[in-house]
């Protein structure tokens, strides 16, 4: 190695300015500038009228009903979403564990929503759920059963939100779990069955630790995916009815013109919660997640 | 007596599958039908499964309910315009984290990391406001720009460009090939799966996102089809479901026809990104 030119020095940041730049422009210099701005009552039709106001947006935060009703309302719903989620995956993806026809057919159905933008999941769902001419209440009394008011009554609208979002994700998750099941070898199996180990203790001893990696992937990505939950409430409920489906995001979004102060409060709350939950999931999974 | 069983179960296998399809693929097909239907039609009582004459006009109405030309002609310039930036962006980016060691390299590829952490919904507000006093509002750039280094891409591809063997570039260099010609001969020809992939999902991502275009656009000028098609349901009313499902079908139909004829390399792209 001989001594490097000057252009040799410079050029990997060279390389890598555009992207850098592209990063602290429009990630991280936006989450200073949003720290800044929840510790100030903000203006927006003049700048200068800002007044810095310390913590009190925080406080405000914290002494809110409403704040504490979309802090449950996103719990509910990250924990609904990612567990349901999770066990049909793992259940689907064992099911659909062989080659065939069929089963690629299956699998290219239930992926397909995973593409498709939530504004059209959410209004076909609406018109689904409407409560008088929708097919869902058609099925639910044709079978003998109540019908439900669905996305419009307090009590069921979350459920509904849920049961949307669950329908959107399931198939892109059961394939990744699908994947992870195929690239585990086949010996490993045969090794087992050598041992007249049951089908129960096959899998929780030899599948399960096996795709751990790639539950543990699934388990981050949904849970920071759920706490982020807006277009499905935006669309099909606006929060409501009473509230009853108004999550983090939608919150800080209602406040995003009239208090921009008081938004970007909620917004590092978020930010907080979400980098919380990164940190402990790399922490208490590390220990128990096999990896290859 | 066990071949029966086996029989049975096998039945029962089949079913549960096609149960399971329906569930998915319904809700697409009675979209299409309730596209094609009469308002009467849409409100009777069993359902209309089928429409007696396919109501085209039905997509008339959608479509000259807003101006749809130019959501439409928004959507395509600023999801093409976006894959091509990061390309741009994104290629020499990987290849000087994969190819170099020089100081900050860990430093700064922890921080393209750390941005891949930091969602959009978080600061959005910031980004409004920098954008609103560059005064770019009412262009179509505060959707285009705030995505010009994709972070996902980045790690992706430099994953990639560290498996292709130092040796080929040494050869290369051998042959007095600089530096873009190699990444232009030897990286991007042997990473096109990733960078394929890199691709599929930006145009998926962008051209189906919502919340993006809703917190930062003000006017129609510049607003994409995903708003349009939300605002149908504003403008034709709660009841009309006809219409609006019309226009939501001009809004998948190019996707679910591209899916149709690609759906194992697609599927395979996705989850190829999900396990890596």
């Amino acid at each position: 190695m001989g001594k490097k030119t000057f252009w040799e020095i410079i050029r990997p940041y060279v390389m890598i300015f555009p992207a850098m730049l592209g990063i602290f422009v429009f990630v991280i210099y936006p989450v200073f500038y949003l720290i800044r701005l929840s510790l100030y009552k903000y203006n927006l039709l003049n700048k200068a009228k800002s007044t810095f106001v310390g913590l009190s947006n925080y406080k405000q935060i914290f002494t809110r009903e409403d704040f504490y009703v979309a802090l449950t309302n996103t719990i509910v719903y990250t924990v609904g979403v990612v567990l349901i989620t999770m066990l049909l995956s793992v259940i689907i993806a064992l099911w659909l564990n062989k080659k065939g026809f069929f089963n690629g057919l299956v699998q290219a159905g239930i992926f397909t929503p995973h593409i498709i933008s939530i504004v059209s999941i959410a209004l076909v769902w609406m018109w689904l759920m409407e409560p008088s001419y929708g097919l869902l209440n058609f099925v639910l009394k044709s079978v003998g059963l109540p019908p439900s008011k669905w996305l419009q009554s307090s009590s069921t609208a979350m459920m509904s939100v849920m049961i949307v979002s669950i329908w959107h994700s399931v198939g892109y998750y059961s394939l990744i779990v699908l994947a992870a099941l195929q690239s585990i070898p086949p010996s490993i199996y045969e090794a087992a069955a050598l041992d007249n180990a049951s089908k129960f203790k096959t899998f929780y001893k030899i599948t399960l630790p096996l795709i751990s990696p790639q539950l543990f992937f699934i388990l981050i990505i949904m849970t920071i995916g759920s706490f982020k939950v807006f277009d499905t409430v935006r669309i099909m409920t606006g929060g409501g009815p009473n509230n009853a489906t108004t999550t983090l995001v939608y919150y800080i979004y209602k406040f995003r013109t009239t208090n921009i102060g008081y938004a970007s409060a909620t917004g590092v709350v978020l930010m907080i919660i979400v980098a919380i939950l990164t940190f402990v999931y790399f922490k208490v999974l590390s220990k128990r997640i096999h990896y290859q | 007596m066990a071949f029966q069983l086996r029989y049975l179960w096998r039945a029962l296998d089949f079913l549960i599958k096609a149960v399971v399809l329906i569930v998915f693929v319904f809700p697409f097909l009675w979209m299409i039908s309730t596209s094609l239907q009469t308002l009467e039609e849409t409100l009777n009582f069993p359902p209309t499964w089928i429409p007696a004459v396919p109501q085209w006009i039905n997509f008339v109405e959608a479509m000259t309910a807003g101006p749809f030309l130019t959501y439409f002609k928004n959507s395509v310039i600023i999801t093409v315009t976006i894959i091509v930036i990061q390309w741009a962006v994104m290629v020499p980016a990987a290849y000087a984290f994969a190819k170099y060691s020089f100081a900050g390299n860990k430093l700064f590829f922890s921080l393209v990391l750390l941005a891949f952490m930091i969602p959009g919904q978080v600061t959005f507000i910031p980004v409004y406001l920098m954008l609103a006093d560059w005064g770019i509002l009412n262009t179509l750039w505060p959707q285009i720009i705030p995505f010009m280094s994709n972070a996902f891409g980045i790690f992706l591809l430099r994953q990639f460009f560290m498996q292709i063997p130092q040796e080929l570039i040494e050869s290369a260099k051998l042959d007095n090939a600089n530096e873009f010609k190699i990444i232009w001969k030897i990286m991007i020809p042997m990473s096109i799966p990733a960078l394929a992939t890199i691709t599929l999902f930006s145009f998926v991502s962008h051209w189906n996102d919502y919340f993006w275009p809703l917190v930062m656009t003000d006017s129609t000028a510049v607003r994409p089809l995903t708003i349009g098609i939300a605002k149908l349901r504003e403008t034709e009313g709660i009841s009309n479901w006809h219409i609006i499902m019309a226009g939501n079908v001009v809004l998948v139909l190019p996707i679910l026809v591209v899916y149709a004829f690609a759906s194992k390399q697609i599927v395979k792209a996705f989850v190829y990104s999900g396990i890596k």
